[in-house]
């Protein structure tokens, strides 16, 4: 009962989606905005395209077999329902991705499927290697995604709007900015790894430690493939340049050719898919990197295919485990005769995968080598790229679908048994799908693998999808990776070969990143956080000086003039006088005598607003004189005898950082009255005191009726200082005192 | 520290100086002036006659605790600008008497306000010193 409700929700969603197969694949393009916030034009906005339906169908749809087949899986698991909400998160997170019609809806749904990852990854959180995996991928992908972010924001700056279908129809503007190749690559940041291309391929094997359910859903429906649907959705706007095939085609193949590599060296059956997957990432990029119509094309049915059979493969890879209890293929062999069904889904989707006829892998594949053959560029050597990575492909399929069920139990120590239902139903059903799309390509083509293609080009292309082509090189092609991959299959078990991962690989420059990245905190706090007050102060008022000073020096255009010296001599008195009081309070080796300067300098400058007709100032900054004085000199007469305690080379760090400071400020007031006032604010409040504040005090008026809201801010803030004071100076106080 | 001449005088300033800060206070509105002067005069005679009397002697002739004094002045000063918010007007607008009184001149909110802020300063100040002075 549960478990109907539960599937409810990705089987209605697919429901839905399989009903706008039609309206989409007549050119229809679906979309629902809501406002969010208006004043950025940014807007939570939706859109169902070919591209976003095919993900979509994807998502629910596996989505819903994941969730029937976890069911079993985690059968009596504590955390069974924690893990269901965390899948259901994590597919309303990737729907939010795929459909986003603005770029910043994209982002934040792009983040949550990080996150949600990483609750799905680390889902046995007593397991250190499961948390380490979690943190891992949460790192790798939470950098590219602020790189993505970065992207973003300059490309909605260029073209002026976040709204995805004005980016989309500015492909030329963006390729021929100056920020273009900037955007390129922040946007690649996040696209490659999320999808684990090299050299960011090495979190993706970690992320095994997730239960098999989940593994099944990342791998072929889900988070990896964001990365390529990031390609694939901004491939209208970025693609067609040099930069953009020699990044992808690059990237992708090195990729492409690692994780087939990687996955024969490994024994686990989960970790030679997920090596596979790498792989297969890698094929899509370079795909997508060629550009052609037919790659395109090739990318967008290769994209379906894959998630078919590697959901089936990591699905079946689970059942073995749970019915025989291993998942070392150096252990398993001929288990197929206890789980029938289960062998039959791994048999179907490696073949798939193989890209044997009449599956859909080999229409894949046929695509795939067609394209090659017709790259843009040196297509001698991306077919041998990808006639290698196909060959290892072969193997590796052989390896995990073929190996375990077939021939004789190798290890009479295993135990298989049938496993029930809901472990078998679930990778079947997408192993026959891609038996089915084998059969009915064109049907296919037409109303899913077009739509999709039409997107990514960013205009119609017509595709024609069919199992047989004819006696062609593309065929022949596809023969002999046949045969190199059933001899690699063959030789593989003759040879031992290292399984550990080599000392080479980019993990460990993760490993040493994160390493070193306490001790850089570490020196970071050292500076910043050292408990030293005069250190605070001086990083605290160098930065605002420093900053003051860029925007003074840069932002003045109008030159200052030097005022002339025309004061009367009583001024030039009070002038000495404040220059004297200060003088003598950095010269003095007497606490009060520096503090009664200090007061001399006070009075002065209370004396300078006398003499300028400001009265009220005056006042006040007589009293606050007073009783500063008198704060003063109560605190300091606690203090130990005044001893020279600062060397004198900080002494005259001091004076330097001192010196700076008063030099801008005298600059920066300078300045202020060097410009023209604006005499109509003033003249305003003169003529309104009266009448409207009822009162000849101008200062007043503006303090308690015009502006005084802002005395209302001041005085809260000067009752929460007290309040702190008083919190700061108690503790201490009452624990010699009273009682 | 104790001083004959500083104990026997603030004996005879301090009402004088309260007087003149209530002076500062409501003359505030049309001459220099204001709550904030006229606070920060309160602080000043009540830190000299705690500094010839000791920091006990000075809370006693305060009566009322400076933090009661700045919650009070923070109310008083809210108080002022919710006002207005019965009669229907928006937040802080200022509301006068048509009639004037003997001393003050015409009354109304701005003045309540003002106090508001006489008080705050007056109880933050004297909160500082109070607490500084009590070790010894």
């Amino acid at each position: 009962m549960l478990l109907a409700l539960l599937l409810a929700i990705p089987l209605s969603l697919f429901g839905w989606f399989v009903l706008q197969i039609g309206p989409v694949a007549s050119g229809q393009t679906l979309q629902a905005s809501f406002a969010w916030l208006p004043s950025l034009g940014i807007a939570l906005s939706f859109r169902l395209d070919g591209l976003g339906l095919l993900f979509a169908l994807l998502i629910s749809g596996i989505g819903a077999l994941v969730l029937l087949y976890a069911s079993s899986y985690l059968h009596g698991h504590p955390h069974w329902g924690r893990f269901n909400g965390f899948i259901l998160a994590f597919m309303a997170a990737m729907l939010g991705t795929v459909l986003a019609g603005d770029l910043f809806t994209l982002f934040i749904f792009w983040e949550l499927t990080g996150l949600c990852s990483f609750l799905l990854i680390g889902f046995d959180y007593q397991q250190e290697e499961s948390r380490r995996a979690a943190f891992q991928a949460l790192l790798v992908t939470g950098a590219g995604g602020l790189a993505l972010l970065a992207g973003i924001i300059l490309l909605s700056q260029i073209v002026g709007s976040s709204d995805l279908t004005i980016i989309l129809d500015s492909g030329g503007l963006v390729r021929s900015h100056n920020l273009y190749l900037p955007i390129l690559l922040l946007m690649l940041a996040g696209a490659f790894t999320k999808s684990a291309q090299f050299p960011f391929h090495f979190w993706l094997p970690g992320a095994m430690a997730a239960p098999t359910p989940v593994s099944a859903y990342l791998h072929s429906a889900t988070m990896v493939k964001l990365g390529i649907f990031l390609l694939a959705r901004f491939s209208p706007v970025l693609g067609g340049t040099d930069s953009w095939f020699v990044c992808l085609t690059c990237i992708g193949g090195i990729t492409l050719l690692l994780g087939a590599v990687k996955a024969l060296l490994r024994t686990d059956l989960k970790q030679i898919l997920a090596w596979t997957t790498v792989s297969a990432l890698g094929m899509l990029t370079l795909l997508l990197g060629l550009g052609t119509p037919l790659a395109m094309t090739a990318a967008m049915l290769l994209l379906a295919v894959h998630a078919l059979y590697k959901s089936s493969l990591f699905l079946t890879a689970g059942a073995v485990d749970h019915g025989s209890g291993t998942r070392d293929i150096t252990r398993l062999g001929g288990i197929g005769r206890s789980m029938p069904q289960v062998a039959l889904a791994g048999g179907l989707a490696a073949l798939s995968m193989a890209g044997m006829l009449p599956l859909a892998g080999f229409i894949a594949k046929e695509l795939f080598y067609e394209a090659s053959l017709h790259a843009p560029s040196s297509p001698w050597l991306v077919t041998a790229v990808v006639f290698l990575g196909n060959s290892l492909t072969v193997a590796a399929a052989l390896l995990a679908g073929y190996l375990p069920f077939y021939g004789t139990l190798k290890d009479t120590g295993l135990h298989p048994h049938q496993v029930d239902l809901r472990l078998w139903l679930p990778p079947l059903i997408p192993a026959m799908l891609g038996l089915l799309i084998g059969f009915f390509p064109a049907v296919f083509g037409s109303l899913l693998v077009a739509p999709a293609v039409a997107r990514v080009a960013g205009r119609p292309v017509p595709v024609e999808l069919a199992l047989w082509h004819g006696f062609n090189p593309v065929l022949l092609l596809s023969i002999i990776t046949l045969g190199t991959g059933l001899a690699l299959f063959r030789l593989h078990r003759k040879i031992k070969l290292p399984t550990q991962p080599t000392k080479w690989d980019t993990e460990q420059l993760y490993h040493l990143l994160l390493a070193g990245l306490p001790g850089f905190a570490g020196m970071i706090t050292r500076y910043l956080q050292n408990g030293r007050l005069r250190y605070y102060l001086m990083t605290v008022t160098g930065t605002a000086v420093a900053l003051m000073a860029v925007t003074l020096f840069t932002s003045s255009t109008d030159s200052m003039d030097l005022p002339k010296p025309d004061g009367s001599l009583h001024e030039w008195l009070t002038a000495l006088i404040i220059l004297s009081g200060a003088l003598m309070a950095t010269m003095t080796d007497s606490r009060l005598a520096a503090v009664a300067a200090l007061g001399v300098v006070g009075y002065g400058v209370a004396l300078i607003y006398i003499l300028f007709g400001a009265p009220d100032l005056a006042m006040t900054q007589f009293c606050i004189e007073t009783l500063s004085i008198i704060l003063f000199v109560l605190v300091l007469h606690k203090l130990p005898r005044f001893a020279l305690l600062s060397s004198t080379g900080s002494r005259l760090r001091d004076m330097v950082v001192a010196l700076g400071i008063g030099s801008i400020m005298t600059l920066l007031v300078w300045h202020a009255v060097s410009q023209p006032l604006i005499p109509s604010l003033s003249a305003w409040f003169m003529q309104q005191s009266l009448p409207a504040g009822h009162g000849r005090n101008v200062v007043n008026v503006i303090l308690v009726d015009f502006r005084a809201l802002d005395t209302l801010g001041e005085i809260t803030v000067l009752a929460v200082a007290a309040l702190g004071v008083y919190a700061m100076l108690k503790p201490r106080s009452s624990k010699g005192g009273t009682d | 520290m104790h001083s004959l001449i500083l104990a026997t005088a603030i004996r005879l300033l301090l009402p004088l100086m309260l007087l003149f800060s209530l002076f500062l206070l409501l003359r505030g509105h049309n001459e220099p002036g204001g709550g904030f002067v006229g606070g920060l005069v309160v602080a000043a005679a009540f830190a000299l006659y705690t500094l010839a009397h000791g920091e006990k002697e000075g809370r006693r002739m305060l009566r009322i605790a400076p933090l009661q004094l700045v919650a009070t002045g923070l109310l008083i000063a809210l108080a002022s600008g919710l006002l207005p918010l019965l009669a229907g007007l928006p937040f802080l607008t200022a509301l006068w008497s048509s009639v004037p009184a003997p001393v003050i001149g015409h009354a109304g909110t701005p003045l309540l306000f003002d106090l508001g802020v006489y008080l705050l300063v007056a109880g933050m100040s004297l909160l500082i010193i109070f607490t500084l002075m009590e070790e010894n």
